[in-house]
This record gives C-alpha cells, structure tokens and sequence, in this order.
C-alpha cells in the first residue's frame, strides 16, 4: 500500500515533561493522550465488567439473593453505559490517538491541546455518573436507554447528573472526533492520497463522521429530558401532546450508527492484523473502503428497527425492515474480504491473529442473529429477550472487545518496545473464547425460550442456562485479569521488539523503532 | 496540499485543557445540583456557588487559551497547513451544531405529523381518542389532551410581527457581517469597524425583541414552556437559538475588540473568518424557525 | 438455599447424563398456538438454516485455510488480490438471498397487522406492576396480579411450578375467535408479551397500540411484560386463559354477576375484623411491592407505613393519597383500581395493623361518599 523513502529525523524536539503532572496533566503528546485514554478504558472495562458479574452472580439461579430488583437495574444500567461509553468508545479513541498520526506520518494530531481537553473530560464526566451511585434514590435505573417516561416522570432524582455527564461525554466525543478528522484530512505525509490511507485510517475517519453527526442529538434528546424533568415541557408526556416514542425516534437515531462507531474502528484494525498474519496483501482494499461508507450512510436509515413493538404503521415498519437487513451485503463484502485474504496465504497464528480470526467468525454469528432480529415479525417474539443481549454481546465482546486486544497485542511492541508473553497471550486467548461463549451463548436459548432481559429474577425453566451463562461469565472475567498482568509485565521488560516484529505487517508505523520515539515524524516522510 | 508540510506547530504541554476539565465540570455539577436541590426543596446556595466557581473558571480558561492560541498566530506560528486544521475544526463543529438543531426540528415534526394527530384519534393508532375525549388535533396546539396538567395557551405569536422584524434584522446583519470581512480582506479598517459595529448592533437589537417577545408570551400570551408541546418545541427552539446568538454576538465583539488592537491582516484572519462563518449558521437556523415555528 | 442444591444437582446431572433435564434445557422457540405464532416460527426457522448454511460456508473456507495453508506447514503464500467478478458475485448473492427473505417476512407482517373485524375487544392497560383488562363489549373489568409470594422470591420456601408466571385473575378469552387487544398503560412503558399466541406490543401511556390473536387450542398461555419499568419489572406476569366459547360465556356470566355483588357489598354493615380480614389480602397484592408485608416500606423510595404520621393521624389525607396517589410519584391512584370495599379495607388495615392500633374503621360507605363528593 504504502512505502516510504524519506528518512526522517525525529531528535529536534525534546522528550517528555519531566514532572508527573506536567507530563501528563498537561500532555499534547498524542502518544501520551493515547495511552491515558487506554488506561482509562481498561480501568472503565473492568468497573462495568464488575458490574456485568454482580448481574452475572444474582442471574446465577432464580430467585433474589445478593441485590434487590432496584440495585439490579442500576447495575444494568451503568454496566450498558460504562462499557459503551467508558471502556469500548474511549479504548478506541486511545489506538486513533497512538496510531493514526504514525499511520499517516504525521507530528501529531491536528488540534493537540483540545486532544488532551478530550481526554480528561471523560475522567470527569465519569465521576459525576458513577457518583450517582451513592446518591439518594440511587444510580440512574432506567437502562442504559433510558425510556421516556421511566427516566423522566418517574426517574430517580440522580437523573440530572447522568443527563449532564453524557453532555460532558458527547463535548469529549465530538471534539476526538473533531480532531480524528481534522488530522486524516489535513496531516498525511506527501503522497498519501485517500486511497492509499491504511484500512484504519479509514475506518476512523467514517467513525468520527458519525461520531459528530449522531453525539449532538444525544445531546438533544438528553436536554429535552432535562427540561422534562425540570422545567414542566411535555415532550415525552402525551397529556401536554408528546409523545413518548418520540423520545425512543431520537435516542435510536443516536443509538444505531453509536453501535457502528463500536464496530468500524475494529474492523479497520483487524484489516490490518489479518493481511499481516497472512503475509499476503487485503484482497479488495477499494471494495472494503466502500463497504465502511455504505455501512456508515446505511446506519441512519435503520434506527427503529429497535422500536419494532412500538406500534409503528406498517410502511414504516416495513421500511426499517428492508433498510436494515441491507447492512449485511457490505458488512457480509468485509467478511468474505477477510477470509479470501487469509485463503492461500501463509497463515501464522500469534496472538493479535487469534483475536482476529476469532473477531471474524464470532461477529458474523453475531451479525447473523442482528439479521434475524431485522425480519420485523420475527422481532416481536425476540424483542426484549435475552436473544437481543445474545446478538449484542456476540457483536460487541468478541466484536469490539476482541478487536481491541487483537489492536493491543499487535501493536504492544511498538508502543512498549518489548514483546509480550506469547504463551501469556495465547492463554488469555483461548480462556477468553471458551468464557466468551460459554457466557453468552446459552443466551440465545434463553432468549427464544422466552426469558425477557433486564430482570433480577426468572422463572424456572431458565435457570439451567442462566447457571452455565454466569459460569462462563466468571470464566471470562477472571480472565481479563491476565490481560492485565500481561500488559504490565510487558511494560516493565522483555524481548525486546525489533521496529518491525511482524513479517508481514505493512505500513508507516512499522519504519519507525520500538518502542515509538517520544516525537516522530517531525519531518513527513514521502509516500510513493 | 504539499505546502510547508515541515512546520506543523505541536504546541508544548498547557495547562488550560485540564484546568477547562475542571471548569466544566464544575459548572455542571453546579447546575444540575441546582436543579435537583430545586425540586427537593433545598437550599441551592452552594450549588449556586459550585456552578459560579466553575463558570469563573470557564471563563479565564477562554481566556487564556485564546490568548495562547492568538498569541502564536501573531508570532507567526503557524503555518497556512494549521489553518487548515482550524478550518476543519471549526467546519465540522458547525456540522455537529446543525445536527444539535436537528434533533430539535426533528421533534417538531414529529410531534406535529405523528403524535398529535394519532392523541386526535387519526390514522393507525386512531382509537386512541378512547383516552382523550374531546381532544381536537391542530397546530399551533390551543388545547392540550390533558388541560389541567398542561394549560394552554391563549394563543399564539404572530409570525408577522416581531419574528418577521427579527427575521429581517438577522439577514441584513449576515449581509453586514460579510460586507465587513470583505473590507477586512482590503485591509480597510475603518470600514470593518463601522460594518462589524452594525451587525453586533443588529445583533443586540435581535435579542432585544428576541426578549420582549418571550415577556410578551408569558405575560399576556400564557404561552410558556409548560404549556404543552407547542410551547415546548416553541421556546426549546428559539431558546437554544437565543443563546447561540448570545454566544455568536460575544464572538463578534471579541473580534471588534481584537481589531480594534490591530489583529489580523487581509490574508490572515481565521478567528473572524470562524466568527462569521458562525453568525451565518446562527442565521440560517433561524431561518428555519421562521419557517416552521413562526409561519407554518 | 435449597434451590441452589437442587439446581448445581440438575447441572452437574446434565453434564454427565444429558438427557436427566433435557425437558429444561430448551434450545429453540416454541410453534406456538396460534397461525401468527406458527408464521412467526416458519419464518424464524428458515431464516436460521439460511445463515447456518451461509455461515458454514464461509467458515468451511476459513479453516480449510486455518489448517491447510500454515506458515508452521511451509505453505508459501499467493499474492493474489481483487477480483471484480468474485466481488460482484458476493454482493449481488446475499442481496438476492436477502430478497427471498423479505417476501415472506413482509406476508407475515401484512397478516399480523390486520386487526379489523374482530369478535371480542379487550382493553389492556399496564400498570407498575399490574395488568387491567377491560372488556369493551361486557363492560367489566378487573386487576391481575402476579401471585407469587415474597416467600418463594426470597427463597424462603419452595419455588412453585408456576414461580413468577401465575396470577390472580388471568385473562379468559374463547378459543377460535379473533380478539382484538388494545393496549395502553398508566404510567411508564409496559410490553404485552405471550409467546405461544406470537404477540407482543407495547403498552405506552397516551396511546393505544392494536394487536389481535386468534387462539386454536384450549389452554393456559404465560408470558411477561417485556419492558422495562421499574423496580418490579420481573414481576407482572400475563397469563391468558383460552377457553371453549360456552365456558367463556359462562365465565363473563360470572363476572358480570360478582361486579353486582361488589357493588351490593359496598352497602353491608362491615366489622373492624372483616375489614381487617380483606384489607390484609388487598394489602399484600396491591401495596406490599412497595411498602412492604410488614409496612416498613423501602425509604426513601416508598415511606413506611408503619408508624407514618398520616396513617395514625389524618383520615381525609390518608384517603386521598390511596384514591388518588401522589401525582409524580410512584404511588399511583388506585381509586379506579380497588373497589371501594377493597379502598375501605386496606385503608382500615394500615391503620390498624403493625402496631398502628388506632381502632378506626373507615367503610366502604365512607369511600363511596369520599369519591363522590370530589
Ligand atoms: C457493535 C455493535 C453492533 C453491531 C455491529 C450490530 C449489527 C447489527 N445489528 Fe445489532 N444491536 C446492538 C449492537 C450491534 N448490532 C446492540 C447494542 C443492540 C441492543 C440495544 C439495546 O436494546 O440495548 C442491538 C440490537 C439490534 C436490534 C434490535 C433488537 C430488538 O431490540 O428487538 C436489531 C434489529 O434489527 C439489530 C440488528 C442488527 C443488524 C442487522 C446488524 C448488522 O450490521 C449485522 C450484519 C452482519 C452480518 C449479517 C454477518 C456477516 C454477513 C455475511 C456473512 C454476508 C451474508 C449474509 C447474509 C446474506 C445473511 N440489532
Ligand atoms: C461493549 C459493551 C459490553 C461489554 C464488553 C459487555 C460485557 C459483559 N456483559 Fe454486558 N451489556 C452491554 C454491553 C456490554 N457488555 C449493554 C449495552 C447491555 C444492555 C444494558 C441495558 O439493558 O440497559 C448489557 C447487558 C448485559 C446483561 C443483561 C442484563 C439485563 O438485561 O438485566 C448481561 C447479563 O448477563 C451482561 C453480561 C455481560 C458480561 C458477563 C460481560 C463480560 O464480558 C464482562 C467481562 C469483564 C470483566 C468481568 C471485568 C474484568 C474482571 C474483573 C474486574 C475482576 C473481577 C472478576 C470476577 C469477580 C470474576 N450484559
Ligand atoms: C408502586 C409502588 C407503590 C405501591 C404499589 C403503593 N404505594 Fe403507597 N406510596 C408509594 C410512594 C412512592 C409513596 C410516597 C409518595 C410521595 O409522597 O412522594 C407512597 C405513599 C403512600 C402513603 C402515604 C405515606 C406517608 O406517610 O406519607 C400511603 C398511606 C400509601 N402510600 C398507601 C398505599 C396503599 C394503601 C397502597 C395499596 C393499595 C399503596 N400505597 C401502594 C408507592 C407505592
Ligand atoms: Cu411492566 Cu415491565
Ligand atoms: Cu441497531
């Protein structure tokens, strides 16, 4: 794709601040920026995943014994949250930030200082939600989509809080977002034209594109509540003539490209690592750009393929119908690109290529039962059921979260320096898998025996299932814990990494050493 | 887009993001304590205090960072490929505030093509008159399902008053705002002083009607943002416009005063570039409330 | 901690004979009893077996390449990449697999929103956390509430066959007539939802949304709400009773009847020990969810009754909070939803009971004339 003939020298500027908070307080370093938002992402990852056990623990057989139904929900709640807006947006946000101005040969991101504005709003924001726990009334309890009107009329009075922590996510979000852009489109090195951009670059730039157009009517749907709430509007009240499905309209415009934004980066990151593995070029580099572009444009014409119970007239039911099952001819376009790569190549199989070839065969089942909740009639026996929390954990863990340690571990070495532990790796890989599955398969049976989601206790003929669901559950988070000590353990040593550890890995990032000079690409290089 | 490639200015590390995190921070936990001491009936005294703080804090930060920012400019910082990074930045801001608007205007669709004619008893959810007899569908809404949770108003703004005036007012300053950035481009200063002077006067007299209108519509009107989803949709809209015409109007004084200071030159004045490129969104969005809230 | 024996048993028994628990690990969705439910089944299952089969082929692919063409093997790699003919195959074949999806999704659809012309029309209203049925055309209506007792959800005693799916009065309706269900809610959100009929609707508050079912076969059909609504959101079962037309006729014979006799009752004579008697029963369906069997309630979500100082005190206030709720909160008027024995009683319960001993009785007469007079 990309070859480089300028040498660069990257020794004019100096390293990093030496105080602790000069450094990283007060950072524009993207390398910097990058790994904070990482580490907060983990650290996020792990307080919703603790929260996904506390679910997992009361779930484990019928019956109420370690919370009560108004903890549960808010453990649902803040769980759905933490994980889509603390731990997956944000570990993303990180690899742009680490990855994106080596990718394209760049000093750093376009906008430096409101990149780190970016990072520490979220730290902020994610105060005031989780302090919503200890306050009176308790934690938001409404689901992490808050339903008008059990998140207005009736929400408990922390309500305020979450609204003004998710307009201080959204300003976080859409000035990274802002800035992805502006640094794709402004910062390439000479010769880089768009259709030479790494698959990564690409998909963050679609990404950020939804990023701002679909953040700020969160914002807006959020302020309308706020003034439910507080200043006597009707919008989702129908006595004043709202409606509260109008609240449902606008939360899913939101809500269905926001579950993209969660998707593309990964799939961008994984059309690296599988073309590397493979030692052999990404079959159709043009076909999988389109494919992230049809995707993105298709997103906003799906939404209420979430409200199929709502009572919709049927034309749009059936529109919604036929918009959404439409995704799965480019999504399908990435996954046959993907296996074609990997056919006739010379395939090795460390660990970023577990996670992704992992990323490819459980997203597609995923993908698959996204296909079947599509077919409108079909919805209204999934609707609300545990079938829904199968498709969408098989496309968010071992769709985002696997995509995010294939990122990790494929470019650990060069943000560290030092290889990680193979065998480590390869552990918390297959752990990983077999947890994975273990949790949530059992989930779709669940879901078409009829157990509906979000409650704290079931009915008797679901207590088998939810008992082997919350043991591969405990499986796999006691896993990440693995990840954790692999990370660290990598950090402070090991074999050291050579600028480019990977036979076939391609790109920009990989001419520069191990680990990545403080300042790179001071100078652009030139791409042929 | 090859041109000076080698001077892409990464500023050292600054204080002013963090110390903005904490202003922000600060002014909304302030404001939402407000809110929910509020309605809990308890004292907002240091809730007013937190969010006071906080905007202070706000405050200085823009100043500072402005300042840093103008200040690099001026010693010739940049380089034309960071002023493309700004233009971006601030192209895609508006982008993202237009679809801030939208969410609302999107709202007000809805309500006027779905809800309120299904609460009348129309279409497929028609039997819905069954829960509220006697509710006729219209637009603007005079009469609400439930008259005693949300009483009506006596009526509503005549399109043809104050907001055609306003209309008028904020078009012409557009045009006024342009004229002024030409002159900026011949290095005229003087003309830019008397044309910049003239929008924000323009602007100002906008907020001025802007408020008599809402007194006009609380007072006499019983027109307030409880009186059903015509009032909500009607004051959520043109408030969060107000505002953004009271945040455009301090961008236009900023630049009088920065060109007062003798800033900028005919080739090289983003900030005031970025400022009318802002007034001009603030005006069309106002053009689509005249059209959709106002007239029809 | 019984059930958790018992249930580890019935895992570890699973595990190592299969087919011990088979009955329970059930894998698929059920055909249910109803043409909608059986469309909804077919359509589930084909489009199943079309992604099964994509999906093996495409992974048929992918591990021939996982095992066959390994670095470790010395498989050298090809270099080959883009090919229009092979893209445009793989867009334009899912398309057309897609296409012969829809065809009989959008049929089904057609089918199930066609509510017109129905026999029986009953209003379903979603309360926090309750169901109302009315029945349009009999003029009756009535409460149904989840039966499990607190007992079985704390895992105090034995969990019933039934735990969590039983209510007091379900919905009856006859078999092989079309009825229509308008559904609606009071407060937040609710979902009607019985898989075995393939219904599932929203119940939003301010509008009502249609959905109709035609039942085959006589039977006792459960389900849940499926949104959620707050705290007991698990707890508001729907159970549906189909009957034979006759016995449905003779059932709404019945009701129509015992509402006449509501109605006489209110008039009686009642003694502080009846009321008491009743009160306690109201009590513990519609009141202990959230101010608890023993009245300590859950503060500061729902106050305590026990020891509350409207409850010892002020009869009008106390009278009014029950009739007609606290606006805003989650205590909701129940004037509509219990007689006025039932008000009369389970007012006069919480006045007496838990060591409020204030020996007042408050009658039905007393309710009637309280609600009237508003
Ligand atoms: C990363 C996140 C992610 C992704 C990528 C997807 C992808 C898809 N989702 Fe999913 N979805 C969620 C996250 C995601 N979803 C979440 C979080 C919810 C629940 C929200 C909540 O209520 O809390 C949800 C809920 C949800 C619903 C609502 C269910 C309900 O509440 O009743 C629906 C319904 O249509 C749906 C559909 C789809 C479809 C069609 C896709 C498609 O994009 C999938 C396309 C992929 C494939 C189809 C596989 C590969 C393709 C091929 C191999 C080609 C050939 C295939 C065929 C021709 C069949 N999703
Ligand atoms: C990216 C998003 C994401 C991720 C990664 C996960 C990860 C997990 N989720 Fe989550 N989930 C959602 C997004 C996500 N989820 C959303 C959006 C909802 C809907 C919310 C709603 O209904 O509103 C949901 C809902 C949801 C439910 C349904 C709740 C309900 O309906 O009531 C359940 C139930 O099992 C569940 C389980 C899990 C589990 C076991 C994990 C595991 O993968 C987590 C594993 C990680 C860890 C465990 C952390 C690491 C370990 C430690 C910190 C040490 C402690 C370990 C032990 C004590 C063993 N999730
Ligand atoms: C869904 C939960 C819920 C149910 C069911 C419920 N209540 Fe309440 N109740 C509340 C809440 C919440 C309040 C507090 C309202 C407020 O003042 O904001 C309350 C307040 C009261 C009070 C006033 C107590 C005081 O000291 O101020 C009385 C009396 C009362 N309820 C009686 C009843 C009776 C009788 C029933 C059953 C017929 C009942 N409640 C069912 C939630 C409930
Ligand atoms: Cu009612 Cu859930
Ligand atoms: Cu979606």
């Amino acid at each position: 794709m990309s070859a480089v003939i300028d040498t660069h020298d990257q020794d004019h500027h100096h390293g990093p601040a030496k105080g602790y908070i000069t450094r990283w307080l007060f950072t524009t370093n993207h390398k910097d920026i990058g790994s904070m938002y990482l580490i907060f992402s983990f650290a996020m990852f792990l307080l919703g995943g603790t929260m996904a056990m506390v679910i997992r623990a009361e779930l484990f057989q019928p019956g109420l014994q370690i919370v009560e139904p108004e903890f549960f929900n808010q453990m649902t709640t803040m769980h759905g949250l933490i994980m889509v807006f603390g731990a997956v947006m944000p570990a993303f946000v990180g690899l742009a930030n680490w990855m994106l101005p080596l990718m394209i040969g760049a000093p750093d991101m376009a906008l430096p200082r409101m990149n780190n504005w970016s990072f520490w709003l979220l730290p902020c924001a994610f105060l005031i939600l989780v302090s919503t726990l200890f306050m009176e009334g308790g934690a938001p309890n409404f689901g992490w989509t808050f339903y008008a009107p059990l998140s207005t009329t009736y929400g408990p009075p922390s309500t305020t809080f979450f609204i003004f922590a998710v307009h201080i996510m959204g300003v976080s979000s859409i000035m990274g977002a802002i800035n992805v852009i502006a640094t794709i489109l402004n910062m390439r090195a000479p010769g880089m034209t768009l259709m030479k951009m790494p698959l990564f670059v690409w998909t963050w730039l679609i990404t950020a594109f939804l990023l701002i157009a679909v953040m700020p009517v969160l914002a807006g749907v959020v302020t309308m509540m706020l003034m439910d709430i507080n200043f006597g509007t009707s919008f989702f009240d129908a006595a004043g003539g709202g409606d509260p499905v109008l609240f449902q309209h606008v939360f899913w415009f939101f809500g269905h490209p926001e579950v993209y934004i969660m998707i593309l980066p990964a799939f961008g990151a994984v059309s690296h690592i599988i073309p590397a593995f493979s030692r052999k070029p990404l079959f159709g580099y043009a076909s999988m750009v389109y494919a992230v572009g049809a995707i993105a444009l298709l997103s906003f014409v799906v939404w209420a393929h979430h409200m199929f119970t709502v009572g919709m007239p049927i034309a749009g039911q059936l529109f919604f119908m036929y918009a959404t099952m439409l995704i799965a001819v480019p999504t399908g376009v990435k996954v046959f690109n993907w296996v074609a790569t990997m056919f006739r190549g010379s395939l090795s199989f460390e660990t970023p290529m577990l996670f992704a070839v992992a990323f490819v065969i459980l997203f597609t089942i995923g993908g698959f039962s996204g296909l079947m909740l599509a077919i409108a009639p079909a919805d209204f026996q999934y609707h609300d059921t545990y079938f829904v929390v199968a498709h969408f954990h098989y496309v968010l863990v071992p769709g985002a979260i696997f995509g995010i340690f294939a990122s990790a571990y494929f470019w650990l070495p060069k943000w560290t320096g030092h290889m990680y532990d193979e065998t480590l790796g390869k552990t918390h890989f297959w752990l990983s898998f077999i947890g994975m599955n273990l949790a949530f398969f059992p989930m779709h049976f669940l879901g078409l025996a009829g157990m509906p989601r979000r409650i704290p206790d079931y009915a008797l003929q679901f207590a088998d299932f939810n008992m082997v669901s919350s043991v591969g559950a405990f499986m796999f988070g006691a896993t990440q814990i693995l990840f954790l000590w692999i990370v660290v353990k990598c950090v402070r040593g090991g074999k050291k990494a050579e600028a480019n550890p990977w036979d076939g890995a391609e790109g920009l990032e990989w001419t520069i050493p191990s680990p990545a000079p403080y300042h790179t690409f001071s100078t652009p290089p030139v791409v042929k | 887009m090859s041109t000076n490639h080698q001077t892409y200015y990464v500023p050292e590390q600054s204080k002013w993001p963090i110390i903005a995190t904490v202003g922000m921070g600060l002014t909304f936990y302030g404001l939402a304590s407000i809110m929910v001491n509020n309605s809990a009936g308890e004292s907002t005294t240091g809730a007013w205090i937190t969010f006071g703080i906080g905007g202070l804090i706000m405050v200085y930060m823009l100043f500072g960072w402005f300042g840093n920012v103008i200040q690099e400019s001026r010693e010739g910082l940049y380089s034309p490929q960071m002023d493309r990074s700004f233009r971006w930045g601030m192209s895609w801001f508006i982008f993202s505030e237009i679809m801030f608007f939208a969410a609302f205007f999107g709202a007000l669709f809805y309500a006027r093509t779905f809800a309120i004619p299904w609460l009348g008893g129309e279409g497929d959810r028609g039997s819905s008159q069954m829960l509220w007899e006697g509710f006729t569908a219209s637009w603007p809404l005079l009469n609400n399902p439930d008259p005693e949770a949300y009483p009506a108003p006596k009526g509503v703004i005549n399109a043809w008053g104050l907001p055609l005036l306003n209309t008028i007012l904020l078009v012409t300053s557009s045009f006024t705002v342009t004229v002024a950035h030409h002159a900026l481009k011949k290095n005229d200063r003087r003309k830019v002083k008397l044309w910049l002077g003239a929008t924000i006067l323009l602007a100002l007299v906008f907020l001025f009607f802007q408020a008599e209108e809402y007194v006009e519509a609380y007072s006499e009107l019983d027109l307030t943002l409880a009186s059903g989803i015509y009032g909500s949709t009607f004051f959520m809209l043109t408030g969060f416009h107000g505002a953004h015409v009271i945040l455009g109007t301090l961008m236009l004084v900023i630049m009088f005063i920065r060109i007062q200071k003798g800033h900028f030159t005919a080739d090289n004045h983003f900030g005031f570039e970025a400022t009318s490129w802002y007034w001009h969104f603030v005006d069309v969005v106002w053009l689509g409330l005249f059209v959709f809230v106002y007239i029809i | 901690m019984h059930v958790h024996a018992k249930r580890a048993s019935v895992f570890m028994g699973a595990c190592l004979a299969s087919n011990q628990a088979l009955g329970d690990w059930t894998l698929n969705m059920a055909p249910g009893v109803t043409g909608s439910s059986n469309e909804i089944f077919d359509l589930h299952m084909t489009i199943l077996w079309i992604c099964v089969v994509i999906g093996i082929a495409v992974f048929a692919v992918m591990f021939w390449s996982i095992f066959a063409h390994r670095k470790s093997k010395g498989y050298k790699p090809a270099h080959f990449h883009e090919n229009t003919v092979v893209e445009v195959l793989w867009t334009i074949i899912p398309f057309v697999i897609l296409v012969v999806m829809a065809i009989p999704a959008t049929a089904t659809l057609v089918d199930m929103y066609d509510s017109s012309e129905s026999d029986i029309d009953i209003k379903v209203t979603g309360y926090q956390w309750k169901w109302k049925y009315d029945y349009l055309n009999e003029e009756f209506g009535y409460f149904s509430n989840m039966k499990t007792s607190q007992d079985e959800i704390y895992n105090r005693i034995q969990k019933n066959e039934h735990y969590l799916l039983d209510v007091d009065n379900p919905m009856v309706i006859p078999v092989g007539k079309k009825v229509r269900f308008l559904l609606t809610a009071n407060d937040v959100i609710h979902s009607w939802w019985v898989p075995a009929f393939g219904v599932k609707k929203d119940a939003i508050p301010g509008f009502i949304n249609e959905t109709w079912t035609r039942v085959d076969e006589p039977g006792i059909y459960r389900g849940q709400c499926t949104e959620l609504c707050g705290r007991n959101h698990a707890y508001m079962p729907v159970v549906v009773k189909a009957v034979p037309e006759e016995e449905y006729n003779e059932w709404v014979a019945e009701q129509q009847a015992s509402a006449e006799r509501e109605r006489e009752l209110t008039e009686k004579d009642w003694s502080l020990e009846e009321l008491m008697e009743r009160g306690e029963q109201a009590y513990q369906t519609a009141c202990a969810a959230c101010h608890q069997a023993d009245g300590s309630g859950m503060p500061p979500a729902f106050p305590a009754l026990k020891g509350s100082q409207m409850v010892l005190e002020d009869v009008q206030a106390h009278l009014d909070v029950v009739v007609n709720g606290v606006p805003g909160s989650a205590m909701q008027a129940f004037g509509d939803q219990l007689s006025e024995v039932d008000l009369a009683a389970v007012i006069t319960y919480e006045r007496n009971a838990w060591g409020n001993d204030t020996g007042e009785v408050v009658t039905p007469k007393q309710v009637f004339d309280y609600k009237n007079e508003e």
